[in-house]
């Protein structure tokens, strides 16, 4: 049964034969993301705001999908590259389009598409001077990650690198008058630039010496095995750092609930993920030749970033930080993958690395998809209540009960539960780990599945976590009725668009990965030269089948159906055969006699288990009040351990030389020009 | 014309399975209370009881959203699918490869989260608590589960139930200390998934200790009584998958129909074992404090992991 992808997969990959020429689709691209930037200056005009909502976010929504059109036929076809008459004189911009970028081409235009529409009823009260300025910082940044994914010289990449920090910076401190805003945003700016230091030297490390900065020349170059790994442990940080692995994650909780929400979203949904394009471009394209070592490095980071995510997360009752906890959690799980592929590539078992590197691509694009859908709930409960605490929502569902259904799959997607789109790429991850006999190494071999162990575990405790965010949020009775403003009612309109458009990416994600399985197969084709075996590029519509059919298969469609047809089936049998009587009446609750909406579980109580469990891991302060007490208060805090080993240490260190420094600054100018004449004799001392 | 006889398989081994899920509840308990010195209730009890709670007229309470009255139907339909799967009487299931044990344990994790979000819908305090043990027990329990099956993938080099089955059934019988390993581990994590002593009491409405019971406290009726056959079947299917990693003799092989009478009464009589085994263990062991669950469950974590060490060690 070979028809429909794999069919158009042989087209392309036996007779090169293209429906359309790659440097038409580049040139696409180019235009789309210059769209953006225009419609970011058209922003600035003073024009009304309705001008800004209805034309310019909607024209926004359209480059987005115009993109993503652009990049899934991209991956599907070889690459094609441009030299722009722009930059520097000698440094031209040099694009490239090809079947990597094109993937992510693919993720940043869906995803930007629906927040692009979510943006026009989320923005609808903001007044206009503040409207325009996000509009720019908003199509800036979108525009700069586009040019992140096609830049093809360390130049260019810099470049749109530092566009979208600064411009993710500015619209993450849109509301800059409150301090704690500021400081987050200040946080972020710093760990953002320490990693584009360290990307920087990547880079120089790569081209060794010689004059030609595009990427080209960096893919030819020749490392020894030490440089190769030094650039690669330098990539591994810098990207590391926007990725949020730890110990570089603590400006992801502070930024993303910092930023409105649509800015959340695409932060956490498809900023994120360009460093993972950094990781896999610089790994394995530019430097070539990955190690098992290097995989080995990545596995453990990703593991410890995975699990402290998921942990962190469920100790949160702030909606958005435990949103980008998880954020820390899926790029692990992200990583995960990536550490697999590297291993099995190390090894030399190509087919198997490519299925990690599969794994782990199809994992960002679910990230993506379902986080930005989660990230857009949590902004219409905050538009439709003010309300971000957890502990003071409850019974969303009855007002809103289209947010509580999106919300509801992104909740079940991101906990990997068949049959959405999380599953699929965590499934995938572990069967990358399951071909773990095919190693020589008996130490690494007996590893992988440890890891794979700690997938499960993260899997489970986010299943925990969602469960806790939906039942406190959406389920039971509104907690302290009176202190909370009524909720306005539903998402608007458009809200309710973008979020759809997310829902439907979760289910079209996790029905039909076979598509996507053999898109992803080209990307690795491209990048590495290695493919999946043959048996699994038969994998069709309704099987997808990673290796072969008698290892391993999984078929969401039939999985979907055999469920929906035995509820039906039952429901009707039931009615049948019985009755749908129904009386309605208090909630019995064992019988007590008082029962009121506080007594129910708020997520702190529906932590404690985890904090039982895994208390050491915490740096808990609690008060806990006498029986004596007047008026008794329980308080908890829960605070990140890296702050107090790694960041306060540091800081103490910065300020201690920069007052050592200071020492210098005498304010009188007889003094500097001494140092100006002492550094003058000591340039000729040692230059000649 | 070949897939027929394997849909007549699949179809006759879905319906025999969930029908005779609550008989299997039933000898469970005719067993426990033989150990306990107690007359027996009838064997057709829980049928009794289901038929009972379906002519009733269901009380939802006026805080429940539409979740709470979906729910029981989806967890009857996801343990429907799960004793779809899993090879009980016949190795060749059209429906077993669209789900493999990774899938399957993704079911079971489907039916928790729907169980516990319910468990939070009425907004009372019994079902958070309840909500909120029950995805402890699974996030314990689930790792563990999939490292015994893991075990079991690496001895057969196939996530499928259908391929584990038959590489482990055609073996020369000899002990596996990996797979002994992982037995016990399985072991504790049937007990806990399926809310048994010692990690919890389905008999007991006691409020401090339930799990799985706080959970369902509002269901009543058609509801109530989809859970609780939902429950037996999900106990039968963890049975199976059991038998299937660690007893796979006596199901039929492929288009085989005359293995069918031979495959029948070998289930039954695993069934039958199973069902004395487990009225044995409940009466044996006292139920733990809430808080030793998470060291029963984290011991049988690391008895799949060494059973799975145990693999690589002895193989290479």
């Amino acid at each position: 049964m070979r028809f429909g992808f794999a069919s158009y997969y042989n087209i392309v990959n036996t007779q090169g034969y293209t429906i359309e020429s790659p440097d038409s689709l580049l040139a696409g691209s180019l235009a789309a993301a210059l769209s953006w930037l225009v419609i970011g200056a058209l922003g600035l005009l003073p024009a009304r705001t309705g001008f800004t909502l209805k034309v310019l976010f909607p024209a926004g929504a359209i480059a987005g999908l115009a993109l993503a059109a652009l990049g899934a036929q991209a991956a599907w076809l070889p690459a094609s590259g441009m030299v722009l008459p722009l930059g520097l004189p000698d440094l031209p911009f040099h694009l490239r389009l090809d079947p990597l970028g094109g993937f992510f081409l693919l993720l940043l235009g869906f995803v930007g598409a629906g927040v692009s529409v979510y943006c026009v009823g989320y923005f609808g009260e903001e007044s206009s001077p503040r409207l325009r300025l996000i509009c720019l910082q908003y199509h800036v940044f979108l525009a700069s990650m586009a040019l992140v994914i096609l830049a093809d010289d360390a130049y260019l990449f810099m470049v749109a690198w530092e566009t979208m920090a600064l411009a993710s910076y500015f619209l993450v401190t849109t509301d800059h008058h409150r301090p704690p805003i500021r400081s987050a945003g200040f946080l972020y700016l710093l760990i953002a630039h320490l990693g584009a230091l360290a990307i920087l030297l990547c880079f120089g490390v790569l081209h060794g010496g010689g004059g030609d900065y595009s990427f080209d020349a960096l893919r030819a170059a020749e490392l020894s095995p030490f440089w190769a790994s030094a650039a690669f442990l330098l990539a591994f940080f810098g990207f590391g750092a926007k990725a949020g692995l730890i110990p570089l994650h603590v400006w992801l909780p502070e930024a993303h609930p910092a930023a409105p929400s649509p800015v959340s979203a695409l932060m956490s949904g498809v900023m994120i993920k360009t460093a993972i394009y950094g990781m896999v471009r610089v790994s394995y394209d530019l430097i070539g030749g990955v190690r098992w070592e290097w995989g080995i490095l990545v596995l453990v980071i990703g593991a410890g970033t995975t699990l402290f995510g998921v942990l962190y997360a469920l100790m949160q009752h702030d909606l958005k930080r435990l949103l980008a906890y998880h954020s820390v959690e899926n790029i692990g799980i992200i990583l995960l993958g990536l550490g697999m592929s590297m291993v099995f590539f190390g090894f030399g078992h190509p087919a198997a690395g490519a299925l990690g590197l599969i794994a782990a691509l199809y994992h960002t694009l679910n990230h993506a998809v379902f986080k930005g859908l989660l990230f857009l709930g949590a902004g219409s409960i905050l538009h439709a209540t003010g309300l971000r605490d957890l502990n003071a929502m409850g019974g969303l569902i009855r007002t809103m009960p289209a947010t509580a259904f999106y919300f509801l799959v992104g909740a079940l997607a991101i906990s990997a539960l068949p049959p959405l789109n999380g599953f699929v790429s965590e499934w995938l991850t572990f069967q990358t780990a399951l071909q773990a006999p095919l190693l020589e190494n008996g130490v690494v071999r007996s590893l992988l599945p440890l890891f794979a162990a700690t997938l499960a575990l993260a899997g489970a405790l986010t299943a925990m976590c969602f469960v806790k965010v939906f039942g406190v949020a959406f389920l039971g009775r509104a907690r302290q009725p009176a202190e909370m403003p009524r909720p306005r009612g539903d998402a608007s309109l458009s809200e309710r668009l973008g979020l759809a458009w997310l829902t439907a990416g979760c289910f079209v994600l996790g029905l039909f990965p076979s598509a996507m399985l053999l898109t992803l197969n080209r990307v690795g084709v491209s990048v590495t030269g290695s493919e999946l075996g043959t048996q699994a590029l038969e994998s069709n519509w309704l099987w997808l089948v990673p290796t072969n059919p008698a290892q391993a298969s999984y078929s969401p469609i039939i999985f979907l159906l055999v469920v929906l047809a035995v509820v039906l089936l039952t429901f009707r049998l039931v009615r049948f055969f019985y009755h749908g009587r129904v009386r309605a009446a208090d909630p019995w609750d064992c019988g007590f006699p008082e029962q009121t909406s506080r007594m129910q579980d708020t997520a702190d109580a529906f932590g404690q288990p985890i904090r039982h469990v895994f208390g050491p891991l915490y740096l808990m302060k609690r008060h806990l009040p006498g029986p004596d007490d007047p008026a008794p208060r329980f308080t908890l805090k829960i605070e990140d351990r890296h702050w107090y080993w790694l960041y306060l240490p540091v800081a103490r260190l910065a300020e201690y030389v920069s007052a050592k420094v200071g020492l210098l600054q005498r304010g009188r100018i007889s003094i500097y020009l001494l140092y100006s004449f002492l550094t003058l004799i000591a340039l000729l001392v040692f230059v000649r | 014309m070949s897939q027929l006889p394997a849909a007549a398989f699949q179809v006759l081994q879905s319906v025999l399975v969930v029908l005779a899920a609550p008989l299997v509840m039933g000898w469970v308990n005719i067993c426990r209370a033989w150990l306990q010195n107690r007359t027996a209730p009838s064997l057709w009890l829980p049928y009794y009881t289901l038929a009972k709670l379906f002519h009733k007229d269901a009380v939802i309470a006026g805080t429940a959203s539409p979740l709470f009255r979906i729910t029981p139907y989806v967890l009857f339909g996801c343990m429907w699918l799960a004793a779809g799967i899993v090879p009980m009487l016949a190795i060749d299931l059209p429906f077993a490869p669209a789900a493999d044990i990774i899938a399957l344990v993704g079911v079971f994790a489907v039916a928790r989260v729907f169980a516990a979000l319910a468990a939070m819908d009425t907004g009372t305090s019994f079902g958070g608590l309840g909500a909120r043990r029950e995805m402890m027990i699974g996030f314990l329990a689930e790792p563990a589960m999939l490292m015994t099956l893991f075990t079991a993938a690496f001895i057969s080099g196939s996530t499928q139930l259908p391929t584990i089955v038959e590489t482990l059934a055609h073996r020369e019988f000899a002990i596996y200390p990996s797979l002994a390993f992982a037995g016990v581990a399985f072991l504790m994590v049937l007990l806990a998934e399926n809310a048994r002593i010692p990690v919890d009491n389905p008999a007991t409405h006691l409020e401090l200790t339930m799990i799985h019971e706080a959970m369902i406290l509002e269901y009543s009726a058609r509801h109530l009584a989809l859970i609780e056959w939902a429950v037996a079947i999900k106990l039968v299917a963890y049975m199976g998958i059991g038998f299937a990693l660690f007893l796979p003799w006596g199901i039929a092989p492929a288009q085989d129909w005359a293995a069918l009478p031979l495959a029948l009464g070998a289930l039954t009589a695993k069934l039958a074992i199973a069902g004395a085994g487990l009225a044995l263990i409940e009466s044996l062991l006292a139920k733990m404090r809430l808080f030793l669950a998470s060291e029963f469950l984290s011991t049988a974590f690391l008895l799949a992991v060494l059973g799975m060490l145990i693999h690589f060690v002895v193989r290479g």
